[in-house]
């Protein structure tokens, strides 16, 4: 019966949101979004999990002062400071995100300058990385190396200003070979989408169960 | 020689790019842009197509990550389609985003006269982006009964007539992920939505299918894209001034790999 019951669900479900999909009137047609609505209660509660997974992992490191338990210290000030304002400016001024909510304050000088940092620094380590891996090794490499260096440049201003035809090939090779490649990346990855959820659906693909 | 060119220290590297990157953005000075034709197509869309008071929903779905890029071109958009007289739906699937975007919102619509709720309106953020997608074009209310400061949707003036996407004329989105394939599969292919796209660099090759197949109206790419917007509506901003920027980090990336090259391609003969 464990495993009889999820295979059924699981095949109910999916027979159903695939007619939902297909006929968007009334029995199915409210089905899907019934569903979704489902989905995010349980996503939800695993948020919940989550946290407080999280939040006893770092009691515990902080508590037996294992190693890096500093850093542990840090993330439950952050995460305590972050839910405390978040809910007295919920409760204040309606909504976290108000312009003069704590929260907001914490959001714009906190999280935003941290994420912005985070992100910046790829373009530090793009440039290293590309200088010691980016290598006309064989011909396939050689051709990916030119592709992207008539792109990088035919996609900025200065290109034009370097050679007018730059921008020309740059478009041509973002609208032929770009869009072909990525076409069929995309249809590979439907039709491999699309015979999984068929396994998963019928039964044969079981591994989710365990 | 050969071991010079290889082994540069990765400190000059960083050095190089934290260089080029902000001695433009110090000078603030700009290049000549390029506008192409998917960046052409939304602005047409908007500025003559689109009848004055038409409604525009726009979405952010970045965060801060993205903030660099996108939000110049949210700017330039929303100072367009209040130009023209655009009513503004604002909205997100990426709650952090939300926030971040609402202060340009705040100030774009105060610097241009625009008052709330009769000329934009700010719906918040909701879970779970499919759910919001498809219950909006049956009926609005049930996901967003309120906008993001409670204020019930029917006392808003704004949106009193508007009840699903058949009251909502052009959709745009401003994407750091993959949230707009989203809205191209369940709001544009079941509802048969005119939408346009503001993406990421690294984004933007992901959505130039649907472009191509005239399934999305334009598709505004990266900072790069946000300049050309900017430059169609004469207001140039972040993003014409950060065009030097890019430019020089880019020839400067060039630069270093056609050095890695070089070296490679003569340590190469040497072992020969």
């Amino acid at each position: 019966m464990k495993r009889e019951v999820p295979l059924v669900i699981t095949f109910i479900t999916g027979i159903l949101l695939v007619f939902a999909f297909f006929i968007p009137h009334s029995p199915f047609g409210d089905l899907q979004q019934r569903f979704q609505i489902w989905y995010s209660i349980v996503a939800g509660f695993t948020f919940l999990l989550g946290l407080d997974s999280l939040v006893k992992h770092h009691l515990k490191k902080v508590q037996h002062k294992r190693s890096g338990w500093g850093y542990s210290v840090a993330l439950l000030i952050s995460f305590f400071t972050t839910l405390v304002l978040g809910f007295y400016s919920w409760v204040v001024f309606s909504s976290p995100y108000d312009l003069r909510a704590p929260f907001q304050w914490l959001y714009t000088s906190v999280i935003l300058p941290l994420q912005a940092t985070m992100f910046a620094l790829l373009a530090f380590f793009i440039a290293s990385a590309a200088y010691r891996a980016f290598q006309a090794r064989n011909l396939a490499a050689t051709l990916l190396l030119v592709s992207a260096g008539i792109v990088m440049l035919g996609r900025v201003p200065v290109g034009k200003q370097i050679w007018p035809g730059l921008p020309v090939i740059s478009d041509w090779i973002m609208n032929y070979p770009q869009m072909a490649a990525k076409r069929g990346i995309l249809m590979g990855t439907y039709l491999g989408a699309i015979a999984m959820s068929l396994r998963i659906i019928l039964g044969m693909e079981r591994t989710y169960l365990t | 020689m050969i071991e010079f060119l290889g082994k540069i220290d990765r400190r000059v590297i960083y050095l190089v790019i934290g260089v080029v990157v902000a001695l433009p953005l110090i000078t603030r000075s700009k290049m000549p842009i390029r506008v192409s034709e998917e960046v052409t197509k939304p602005f047409v869309y908007i500025d003559s197509i689109l009848p004055p008071g038409s409604v525009i929903l726009i979405s952010i779905d970045y965060d801060a990550a993205s903030e660099p890029e996108l939000t110049p071109m949210f700017r330039a958009v929303l100072t367009h389609a209040f130009m023209r007289g655009h009513k503004v739906i604002y909205m997100g699937h990426w709650a952090l985003g939300l926030p971040l975007a609402q202060k340009d919102l705040e100030e774009i619509a105060h610097k241009m006269g625009k008052t709330y709720g009769v000329d934009y309106v700010n719906l918040g953020y909701r879970p779970g982006f499919v759910t919001v997608m498809l219950a909006m074009g049956k009926e609005l209310r049930d996901i967003y009964s309120s906008d993001y400061q409670g204020i019930p949707i029917d006392s808003i003036p704004m949106m009193r007539n508007i009840h699903n996407y058949d009251q909502i004329d052009l959709i745009v989105g401003f994407e750091a992920g993959s949230t707009g394939e989203f809205w191209i599969q369940y709001v544009g292919a079941r509802f048969n939505k005119k939408m346009f796209f503001g993406t990421t660099g690294v984004v933007a090759p992901d959505l130039y299918p649907y472009y191509a197949s005239g399934q999305i109206i334009g598709l505004i790419g990266g900072l790069k894209g946000a300049a050309e917007y900017e430059t169609v509506i004469n207001l140039p901003a972040r993003g014409v001034f950060g065009m030097p920027a890019q430019s020089f980090a880019h020839v400067a990336i060039l630069i270093f790999i056609i050095i890695g090259n070089i070296s490679y391609i003569l340590r190469k003969r040497k072992e020969r």
